[in-house]
């Protein structure tokens, strides 16, 4: 964590993440993980992967995929690119470590204020994304991430645990209308 | 009872002495039926109290009440009563609710009983039994298929203002609350392999097969209870009553997790690829809807196969005065009296072309209703006992104004009768119904069998028909053809069902003679109710030449009605086959549209209203902005603070007068996030750029930045920026804010399309960053404070970038630009720290007398300094044109420069960019004002060009402008006319230089 005297917000413009709990569904503010694209470069996809992979410890996940192991996630988001994650408070120069590890193989752009993540549990979050997305919400199995257009917006899902566990990237400056989408859709079957 | 117990029970919009009334709410409820009879519910229609059970409508209700007369008719104001029991009514149509929940023109007949409902008639004054407009009726014959395009057609300025406000306020349905509407409505996406339209038996056949096999299937109906027709006759479907089949089998379809029972949904339409429209009346049949709930949802599903198994909806023949309120189709009188225990009457005829009619005089004889007698068209009917029953007989008027009192009946011997009946149920045959399946142009076709169109062969991709919706009329066909349906769709797509063991269901062949209209030489004989279209419109329709279907149905209206014609289109087409003498095949239908029924415009919105039209997106200062009270505007989805008002600041020019001074005069901070950021990485990233841009990137420095144009392909100006290279394969292009997607668009369309071969890597980066701009001869000063590191022009120069930290450690990027024309930095931190960046400088600038300026601010700045924006950017201006077209190399090939050559973006006299100034010092300018010569009369042949921007300058006292003037860079002094017709201003101005403000440009590289 470097230091600095400036405080920051979280995409909901608080000091600390909002938790919003609607029924059985909980709509959790989740600033604490740090985000990187990681794009492979032409030419370079058997050097990308090895230092990929040397970096996270297991494989970069298929099209349509996310996986999770240790500090690290990876998810897929277009045709030889990918959202890295890992925990803020250790990670959040997150750019430069991956960069590091990949080097002249990978361009890597740091994401991690680009996007506000809300995550979703509740045994009837199914119902919720219903209500917000063209996603086949019931069929999406844990480790399965998409784009879908929610409220207007461009956002990965990702399920966490099939039924009940999802996380939603949204645009950070729209976090506040994002929000209310997911809570009104909460109410809707609360 | 005494009256005492009953008032104790009343609310305050039943009154006791409506109580008294209520003991008639058994004046026609009969026995059985599906109602709730241990509950009660109160409402009221035009103000009278009146009780019904849960399970009831507002038709069943009120007929149960002895209510008969429901409501007016669209141009005629004639009185009208129910005719049907479903979505397909065209008479009874009443305003729901009140207040700002008020909703017109809905049907009495799918109207759920709540406990305090409240209805009103619609189309009367003063009241429903007493209409002044009813002398309408009287001028009947004025009112024909084309009155109106024949009358009103002079003198022209009358139709507008004199002839087309009173026909509205003569002819019409019900009237809008012209309130907000309080509910909220979702939309929503389903998944299944098949979708299964109508819950009757072949849909109930249909869903069964196809949940026990294990297939994700949605079975979705209008109703509130599941079963169709099941529920409204007396059939025995195996040894149960068909109603109890259709609970049976509704109860282990909800106990299987993989079949999605949606009842009060309503499919509306089917769209490409397997997608249906579904409206789900989420609370509709509520008091209030719920906190937090909506109203309705519509939804969008997503099948693999559909199922339409939406029944067949029962036709009316035509005869004179068929429209007196009693008069109803016979399969509705069954429905009304199995379902709901209601009758419009004790003494009820039946007139009939077909034995199913004939259900109608069984059932009613078994809950004891008188028959008055059995009209039957047919000579050869299957003679009935214990009625009187006429055959070869035709019903040819009825009595009764406000109310059927008789029937007058030419028998088959030619004897004219007079048959004393309180009700008559009419039954002209069944047409399927094709609607669904018709929306994609698929024509139905005509089965003489059933004398009906059935659909036909070109159906939506994945959907086949079941059913009576196919033309399978009988109970037992409908079962088999539903489940045979539901497998042979799963089939399809490699699922295997097997077909469940049906049991035992009537399977008569229905016997039916056609009739469409009786044949009548004097009055009115209506065929479309809702639009009051008579036979005589069709023939007359026929008589003036428009015979095909769609000029019959413009110009008489037929159809167009909100029920879009469900029970009258075809007799209509009958009628003019009759007239034509082409069989109704070959008249043809029109075409079926979606909706299949109304649908709120609300709920095509959903939660896209009012404030919440579109999401917003929030700058990273916003708060910060928020609580120094700031004006805010919305510029694409961002909210961009547009001036911050000071105490003691009246209007907006003071607050932005004093924001362009402090800038100029000290520093100015401005939340720039907003513009288009997009992260370029690769071994080929500064090549790429410079196939983008009009302009050479190839040899720009690290840790440089340069401003650029990029061209669309065909030569025009499409967006300006900057790119910063951080590394040599590494640059950060920014965009306008405006053209921030589209730039991104287009560059991933270039290395995805255009260039595969390139290593280039892009993503966006505009939300990851909070950028701020800190503009004016302080700018240095102010952002030392901030930045750890060195920034003064010999380590920063004009035109540098840098990562740097901030505030002790922090990362961040600077970059020395300048779009005020000041000495300039933009500094970007990750955007949670936006917020509290922009307090440190706020803070910062307070010693230097800075301030954080807004959109409008920047606006002038940049005016003033002839920077070009979005106002000259408009799509139809070249590099020339902007005085920028030394920036388009020639000596490399980048997109849109080569149609950027074309001779006529070259000519002498092309538009330049110019700057203008009032020659009156206090003269006003209007962006939008064309430039006309001195002497010149102002029309388009002398249009010499455009203003695009105006602002008042505070720095020189006076309006300075930006505009397209032909040959403008060589006119500069002359004197010139603005001419804004819009506003009615006109202004002499004098060409100058764009640059009003530091014109060599010493004080950014200062």
């Amino acid at each position: 964590m470097p230091e600095h005297r400036l405080k920051a917000l979280t995409p909901l413009a608080q000091a600390r993440p909002v938790i919003t709990t609607v029924g059985r569904i909980t709509i959790a503010e989740n600033p604490d993980v740090a985000l990187a694209s990681l794009a492979q470069r032409r030419g370079r996809e058997a050097d990308f992967t090895q230092r990929a992979e040397a970096l996270l410890g297991f494989a970069l996940p298929a099209p349509g995929h996310a996986v999770q192991g240790g500090d690290w996630g990876a998810i897929w988001t277009g045709p030889g690119q990918w959202f890295l994650e890992a925990p803020f408070a250790s990670h959040e120069d997150i750019a430069a470590m991956v960069k590091n590890a990949v080097t002249d193989a990978g361009s890597v752009t740091e994401q991690t204020d680009a996007w506000v993540r809300f995550d979703v549990t509740g045994r009837n979050a199914t119902e919720m994304f219903e209500r917000l997305s063209a996603i086949d919400i019931h069929r999406m199995q844990a480790g399965q991430a998409t784009r879908s257009l929610i409220e207007h917006l461009g956002c990965y899902v990702i399920c966490r645990e099939a039924g009940s566990r999802y996380s939603v990237l949204g645009m950070r400056s729209a976090a506040a209308s994002l929000h209310h989408a997911l809570v009104q859709a909460a109410e809707a079957v609360a | 009872m005494t009256a005492n117990q009953m008032s104790g029970e009343m609310n305050a919009v039943f009154t006791p002495s409506d109580s008294q009334g209520s003991q008639k709410t058994t004046v026609n409820r009969l026995a059985g039926g599906q109602i709730d009879r241990s509950r009660r519910l109160r409402f009221t229609f035009d103000g009278k109290g009146y009780l019904a059970h849960p399970g009831d409508t507002l038709a069943s209700a009120l007929l149960a009440n002895g209510v008969r007369l429901m409501g007016r008719s669209f141009k005629y104001h004639r009185p009208r009563g129910v005719i049907s029991s479903g979505s397909e009514e065209p008479n009874a149509l009443v305003e729901l609710r009140s207040g700002a929940r008020r909703e017109p023109n809905t049907r009495a007949t799918v109207i759920e009983m709540f406990d305090g409902l409240e209805a009103t008639s619609q189309n009367r004054w003063p009241s429903l039994s007493f209409d002044a407009m009813g002398v309408n009726d009287l001028l009947s014959p004025f009112f024909a298929a084309g009155f109106y395009y024949k009358t009103f057609m002079w003198p022209k300025a009358f139709w507008e203002k004199l002839y087309e406000p009173i026909i509205r306020r003569a002819a019409g349905l019900g009237s809008l609350s012209m309130e907000a509407d309080p509910d909220a409505y979702d939309k929503g996406f389903l998944h299944c392999d098949l979708l299964v339209v109508g819950a009757g038996p072949s849909g109930l056949a249909a869903a069964l097969t196809a949940g026990r096999s294990g297939a994700r299937v949605i079975l979705a109906d209008e109703d509130f209870r599941l079963g169709g027709r099941l529920n409204a006759e007396t059939l025995a479907v195996g040894d149960q009553s068909g109603a109890d089949w259709a609970a049976a089998t509704v109860a282990e379809l909800a106990s299987m997790p993989n079949v999605r029972l949606m009842t009060r949904t309503t499919i509306i339409g089917a769209f490409d690829h397997g997608i249906y429209g579904a409206l789900e009346r989420v609370s509709d049949h509520l008091a209030v809807t719920p906190k937090g709930k909506v109203r309705q949802t519509l939804w969008r599903i997503y099948s693999k196969r559909a199922l339409v198994c939406a029944g067949a909806i029962e036709r009316p023949i035509a005869f004179v005065n068929n429209d007196r309120p009693g008069i109803m189709m016979a399969g509705a009188l069954r429905a009304y009296a199995n379902r709901w225990a209601a009758t419009p009457g004790h003494r009820v005829a039946v007139f009939t072309n077909n034995d199913d009619g004939l259900r109608t005089v069984a059932d009613l004889r078994a809950k004891g209703v008188q028959i008055a007698a059995v009209i039957d068209s047919r000579p050869d009917a299957p003679a009935l006992s214990g009625v009187e029953h006429l055959r070869g007989a035709m019903v040819i008027d009825a009595k009764g104004r406000l109310g059927l009192s008789s029937i007058v009946v030419r028998t088959a011997s030619g004897d004219t009768r007079t048959i004393p009946c309180d009700a008559l149920g009419v039954s002209g045959g069944w047409n399927p119904n094709v609607g669904l399946t018709c929306h994609h142009r698929s024509r139905p076709v005509w089965n003489d069998g059933i004398a009906a169109f059935v659909p036909g062969n070109d159906l939506p991709a994945g959907m086949t028909v079941a059913g009576a919706a196919v033309g399978h009329l009988t109970t037992a066909a409908a079962l088999r053809t539903g489940a045979e349906g539901a497998a042979a769709a799963l089939a399809d797509i490699g699922h295997s069902a097997a077909l469940p063991d049906l049991p035992r269901a009537e399977d008569d062949a229905p016997r039916l003679t056609p009739l469409w209209y009786v044949p009548h030489k004097k009055g009115r004989a209506w065929v479309d109710p809702q639009n009051d279209v008579t036979v005589k419109d069709v023939k007359l329709a026929h008589q003036e030449g428009y015979r095909s279907v769609e000029h019959l149905k413009r110009y008489t209206t037929l159809g167009m009605a909100t029920d879009q014609g469900k029970t009258s289109n075809v007799t209509g087409l009958a009628v003019m086959a009759a007239m034509t003498g082409q069989t109704i095949q070959q008249t043809g239908t029109t075409i079926y549209r979606p909706p299949y029924t109304p649908v709120p415009i609300a709920a095509f919105a959903g939660r896209s209203a009012k404030e919440d039209f579109r999401p917003k997106r929030l700058t990273p200062s916003h708060k910060w902005a928020t609580e120094q009270g700031a004006v805010f505007v919305e510029v694409g989805m961002w909210m961009r603070a547009q001036w911050f008002p000071k105490p003691g600041e009246t209007t907006w020019r003071q607050s932005v007068d004093r924001e362009v001074l402090a800038t100029r005069g000290s520093v100015g901070i401005c939340d720039v996030t907003t513009l288009g950021k997009i992260d370029v990485q690769g071994t080929d990233a500064a090549e790429f750029l410079n196939r983008i841009y009009a302009n050479p990137f190839a040899k720009l420095g690290v840790g440089k930045v340069r401003y650029g144009i990029m061209l669309r392909e065909d030569g025009m100006v499409m967006d300006d920026g900057t790119a910063a290279r951080l590394a040599e394969d590494h640059f950060v292009v920014t965009t306008t804010t405006a053209n921030a997607v589209g730039v991104y668009r287009h560059m991933e369309y270039c290395r995805q399309c255009l260039w595969p071969d390139m290593d280039v890597q892009l993503i966006s980066t505009t939300e990851a960053w909070a950028q701020f701009s800190v503009a004016g001869p302080n700018a240095r000063k102010l952002l030392q404070k901030i930045v750890d590191q060195d920034i003064s022009n010999e380590a920063l120069p004009y035109m540098g970038c840098a990562e740097v930290t901030v505030m002790g450690g922090l990362r961040a990027r600077i970059f020395r630009i300048s779009f005020s024309g000041e000495l300039a930095y933009e500094i970007a931190v990750p955007t949670r720290y936006g917020d509290g960046l922009i307090r440190a400088m706020a803070d910062a600038a307070k010693e230097f007398g800075g301030v954080v300026y807004g959109t409008e601010a920047l606006g002038v700045m940049r005016i003033e300094k002839g920077h070009a924006a979005g106002n000259e950017l408009n799509g139809t201006t070249t590099a020339l044109n902007l005085g920028m077209a030394g920036m388009v190399n020639k000596k490399k090939d980048a997109i849109g420069s080569t149609l950027s050559e074309r001779e006529g973006l070259n000519q002498p006299d092309a538009l330049n960019l110019v700057g203008f100034r009032p020659v009156s010092k206090d003269a006003l300018m209007s962006a939008g004002s064309h430039f006309i010569n001195a002497g010149a009369e102002a029309n388009a042949a002398n249009d010499q060009g455009y203003m695009t921007s105006v602002a008042w300058s505070p720095n020189l006292g006076h309006y300075v402008g930006l505009g397209f003037l032909k040959n403008g860079a060589n006119r500069k002094g002359e004197r010139l006319r603005a001419v804004c017709p819009v506003k009615d201003l006109e202004t002499e101005v004098e060409v100058v230089s764009a640059h009003f403000i530091d014109p060599e440009g010493e004080r950014l590289r200062a």
